[in-house]
């Protein structure tokens, strides 16, 4: 394991459409502070802001948590939903079981764990025995995806 | 061949709504969504966005995926909350009474291209600010 420069949580609650996003946009602006490229802080804030939007609509709310090390930066997403019962279709574009209402939205698609994963160079999803979904993802330093 | 954002306004008759905000930024290219899973997958950074959305996600989905702006079609009403946020994430709004589809139209006639992933808008526009 290589040493952590940095490690930030944010909170993300349940259904807050008014602040789903801010966690991501904190992200974002940790990376920038940073001085990571671009493209790289636009990767890890599409994925952040994807699993951030799945903690709102799916998860009861939960945690993200941001980790800077020498190698990667890693991005760990804790709900506490039900869990997610079939992961093959959960990777599945188009594959959703969100309401009409998150559709109104604009989010819904079916299209949340296949952008993450398009984004990400890991992308590791269990359920947790006592409930809740952990999904870590990681974008390697000194790589182009 | 891009195009800035004042071009934009007067191509689809639009209402400038954050009138704080730089419109002089270039436009690489345009995609029109409603689903903003489809605009975090598919557009590039400095991509225009035309949508008939109207929520605080339309503006958050702009910043993460680093869009030039918004394109509010058929003349809804937003919120001052938008405003604000998209104010604060620098997303320059703008509202046509146009339909998505004239919208879209008025800006391919006028040299606007797609968001393909090809690469046919090279010329510099496309890279990250």
């Amino acid at each position: 394991m290589s040493a952590v420069l940095c490690k930030k949580e944010f909170y993300v609650k349940k259904f807050d459409f008014q602040h789903a996003g801010k966690a991501a946009s904190d992200v974002r602006k940790v990376l920038m502070d940073y001085g990571f490229e671009q493209p790289l802080v636009r990767r890890v804030a599409i994925a952040a802001y994807e699993a951030e939007m799945n903690m709102v609509i799916h998860g009861q709310g939960g945690t993200l948590t941001l980790e800077i090390n020498f190698d990667c930066i890693q991005l760990v997403a804790e709900d506490n939903g039900p869990g997610i019962s079939d992961l093959r279709l959960a990777m599945q574009e188009g594959f959703s079981t969100a309401s009409d209402e998150i559709r109104e939205i604009g989010f819904g698609a079916g299209m949340g764990l296949p952008n993450i994963n398009r984004c990400v160079d890991f992308l590791g999803i269990a359920n947790k025995p006592e409930g809740g979904t952990v999904v870590t993802m990681r974008v390697n330093l000194g790589g182009e995806k | 061949m891009g195009m800035n954002l004042y071009e934009v306004v007067s191509i689809v008759d639009a209402e400038i709504l954050t009138p704080t905000l730089d419109l002089s930024r270039e436009v690489c290219c345009a995609y029109g969504a409603d689903l903003l899973s489809d605009v975090l997958a598919f557009t590039r950074p400095r991509t225009l966005l035309l949508t008939g959305l109207f929520n605080l996600q339309v503006v958050r989905t702009a910043e993460m995926a680093e869009l030039a702006g918004i394109v509010i079609v058929r003349g809804k009403t937003v919120d001052q909350s938008l405003l604000d946020l998209a104010c604060a994430s620098q997303i320059p709004i703008l509202r046509t009474k146009l339909t998505m589809f004239e919208s879209c139209g008025r800006l391919y006639k006028a040299g606007m291209l797609p968001c393909s992933k090809d690469e046919e808008c090279a010329d510099n526009v496309c890279r990250p600010l």
